[in-house]
């Protein structure tokens, strides 16, 4: 600790600066306290949405009833998949990680509209209770979806619901204007368009697709209250609606949301892997781009989630066609990474093993996607466990690994501590291991027939229903692991330097945790943030109980 | 001397840092770019919400025409016509009121900040006039409706869409009296010159897209045939 001179001694951080007490965050318009809120909130939003997958997992231990009704069993996925989706996983990297990290990473002070900031995370606090209530108190039924007529009809506290998710938009559309302004003309000088580090290209892509796809949800989740409320007939075929119309609104929104949950995963991967592997990013401009590419591919391939739905036969084709062109940026991505890997001096703490996770995960739930793509096989493979498996093996192995890779790789920055690597590995592995008994084995499932979302089901799948329900419990002790070293590093972890890993972008330039404004001095953009071998050698690691620069030095 | 020095480093300091200057800024003029940029990105989704009525609209007209073009028959196209006509010169006020402060002419400012809030004010009380007409007449949306002759299937459908864009319209009317009033309101006090005059462009911007609404709004609704 003696070397530590870019630690707590010298500067105060921004926990001392902003002052002190439960009003110092309540007020706060500080991006840092703002982005630690957003934090604590996804990450109880995903213990919440875990517990019911837990759930929903145990009542699949055997066919029939095992420890609820099949009306709770509807209402549990429900909540898991909307917990998941709404609460968690869109705002979880772009609102959380983003909002403390985005400004370090553009050496700036700030977001653009830093008040805006504070009132989108109101927004969200205030749709997650109203959405949290419905479910829990009058029960929804419907899944994440809300596909009608069903959801037009059917009785529990939709209107509720779906007000709460509409509540929700308004809070990501603030979030993702905000970083577009931010991005654009806040960043520090010398840090042109082409020096930005890739996790604000990825951050940048996102924003755009939240700020042009968010505003057709919300005005479609208007039409589907006021269709109840008022009895019109707008989206169901009785009254002289059309329900494929509520599938492509909500589709519209919905698809391109699925990369608002990818791209800022695939933002923090193209971070970890050049910083373990000292070396600079392969392809800068191609991972950049591609980013880019997939918000606007994004945009055009909604209808495949319809192949089934009565679209015409020309409208199925077109949109598988343009579902394999969203492989080619997504290919270009993981050819880079591994490129950058390749004579690397790579060191495997833990945000490296996250990023590795990911990089097989999200393979497998890419390719597979070429399988759903597809329109002969999609009508096989159409609502079974295969969709399941494929979309948890992009989002969960994909977007959630690459969230907790972030986690463990800013959480110095954030806390100014080190949590203990060697539980943090292990809890790294089970997750691994975990999610794949779990998923893999519903890849078979799908294949073999069993729908998604029911709740018996026949004999023959029972042992890989167990399997996968086993593979649960693997994952939920991995998370639990994380949970209580991180908790346990805020009180007896080492103090973090101020860059651990040895990175070269801004926010390993000042103090961890940084000062209120950032940067005591204006950080130094002659450097790139890749120019891994420029002869300016990474800062001598921390001395932390081998917390830092493990195996391979 | 001393009183002299710290009389420049204040008035230096004063010009560094005025009142509207937000210090997270490397400058005023970044500052002035980073709000105008939000404010069209705003309106960008503005347009993308409205879209996705607009778009509801297309898809019941083509596939109820006969709905649509029974109901229109219920609409005054002459208060459609006052309305849009006081909108389109409100936005001209509205345009005068932002060249004021850019001129640094407070009276300017009032004045037609004044003329604005005047018409946003007239065209909603002829919109109450026509809502509370349909309202007694029963020219309602869905199951509410119950106006008796002439019933045309789905007619209904083309009333929930009226009174959800006109509706949703007039929440952001609403919204347009609300903020030309504040910055009134801070006009007075003399807030707004040619050094500063970003709220007042921002809230023209946002009036103008009110404005540019209600002119798609106005023949979908009303001219439709």
């Amino acid at each position: 600790m003696a070397d530590n001179n870019h630690g707590h001694g010298e500067h105060k951080s921004f926990y001392e600066e902003g002052g002190k007490g439960i009003m110092s965050w309540v007020y706060t318009l500080d991006h840092k306290r703002i982005g630690l809120m957003y934090l604590v909130s996804v990450l109880l939003m995903f213990a919440l949405g875990g517990l019911m997958a837990l759930l929903v997992r145990f009542e699949l231990l055997s066919p029939g009833k095992t420890i609820m009704t099949a009306q709770q069993y509807n209402v549990v996925f429900t909540l898991h998949g909307a917990i998941m989706v709404f609460l968690f996983i869109i705002p979880a990297v772009p609102a959380a990680l983003g909002n403390f990290v985005l400004p370090l990473l553009l050496g700036t002070k700030d977001v653009a509209f830093p008040r805006l900031n504070i009132f989108s995370y109101y927004i969200y606090v205030t749709g997650a209770i109203i959405a949290v209530g419905a479910i829990v108190g009058g029960g929804v039924d419907t899944g994440w979806t809300f596909y009608t007529p069903y959801s037009s009809g059917t009785s529990g506290s939709v209107v509720l619901m779906v007000f709460g998710a509409f509540v929700l938009g308004f809070s990501s559309i603030l979030t993702g204007l905000n970083f577009i302004a931010t991005t654009h003309k806040l960043r520090a000088p010398g840090m042109t368009w082409s020096r930005m580090p890739l996790f604000c290209w990825g951050i940048y892509a996102t924003s755009l697709i939240q700020v042009l796809a968010t505003p057709v949800l919300a005005i479609t989740l208007l039409m589907l209250i006021i269709e109840r409320v008022w009895g019109v007939g707008i989206f169901d075929p009785a009254k002289g609606g059309d329900a494929v119309l509520f599938q492509h609104f909500f589709w519209f929104y919905s698809h391109p949301a699925v990369y608002i949950m990818i791209l800022p995963g695939m933002a923090i991967i193209s971070e970890i892997i050049p910083t373990f592997s000292k070396k600079a990013i392969f392809g800068y401009k191609a991972i950049g781009m591609s980013s880019v590419a997939i918000a606007i591919i994004g945009f055009l391939v909604w209808g495949h989630h319809m192949f089934v739905s009565g679209q015409s036969q020309f409208a199925s084709m077109v949109f598988s066609f343009l579902t394999f062109l969203v492989a080619i940026p997504s290919g270009i991505k993981v050819f880079n990474w591994t490129a950058t890997m390749y004579k690397g001096s790579i060191t495997l703490e833990t945000p490296m093993l996250y990023a590795l996770s990911f990089l097989f995960l999200f393979t497998i739930g890419g390719l597979t996607g070429l399988f759903l793509g597809a329109l002969s096989v999609n009508v096989h493979l159409t609502d079974t466990y295969f969709v399941v498996a494929h979309f948890h093996y992009v989002m969960m192995g994909g977007t959630v690994i690459a969230f907790y890779g972030g986690v463990h790789y800013w959480w110095p920055k954030m806390t100014g501590r080190m949590y203990n690597e060697k539980l943090a590995r292990l809890a790294c592995a089970l997750v691994f291991i975990g999610f794949n008994v779990t998923f893999l084995t519903q890849f078979v499932l799908g294949s073999k027939g069993m729908p998604r979302r029911y709740y018996d089901y026949l004999p023959q799948f029972q042992t890989l229903h167990q399997v996968s329900t086993v593979g649960s419990w693997i994952l939920g002790l991995g998370f639990l692991i994380m949970v209580s070293y991180l908790l346990a590093s805020l009180k007896v972890g080492a103090l973090a330097p101020a860059n651990p890993w040895g990175g070269l972008t801004l926010e390993w330039q000042t103090s961890s945790p940084p000062p209120l404004h950032n940067f005591e001095k204006q950080p130094n953009t002659k450097i790139g943030p890749y120019d891994y071998g420029v002869p300016i050698p990474p800062k001598k690691p921390g001395t932390l109980e081998g917390a830092v620069h493990g195996t391979s030095s | 001397m001393a009183q002299a020095v710290d009389d420049l480093k204040h008035t230096h300091e004063h010009e560094e840092h005025p009142w509207f200057f937000h210090p997270h800024f490397t400058d005023v003029e970044q500052q002035f770019d980073t709000a105008k940029l939000g404010m069209w990105t705003f309106l960008a989704t503005e347009i993308l919400m409205f879209g996705g009525l607009f778009v509801g609209y297309a898809i019941m007209f083509s596939m109820h025409p006969e709905a649509f073009h029974a109901g229109h028959h219920h609409l005054n196209v002459n208060l459609g016509v006052v309305n849009t006509a006081v909108l389109i010169f409100s936005s001209l006020t509205m345009a005068l009121a932002v060249r004021s402060a850019q001129t640094s002419n407070k009276r300017g400012i009032v004045i037609n900040l004044l003329v604005t809030i005047a018409c946003a004010c007239g065209f909603l009380i002829v919109k109450y006039f026509e809502y509370s007409h349909k309202w007694h007449e029963g020219l309602l949306p869905g199951k509410f409706y119950t106006f008796a002759e002439g019933y045309v299937p789905h007619i209904e459908t083309y009333f929930a869409l009226y009174f959800m864009m006109t509706g949703l319209h007039g929440i952001h009317v609403t919204v347009g009296i609300g903020l030309l009033v504040w910055i009134l309101l801070r006009a007075l006090k003399g807030r707004y010159s040619s050094a500063y005059y970003t709220q007042v462009e921002l809230v023209g911007l946002y009036w103008h897209l009110v404005d540019l609404i209600w002119i798609y709004l106005f023949p979908l609704l009303y001219l439709v045939s």
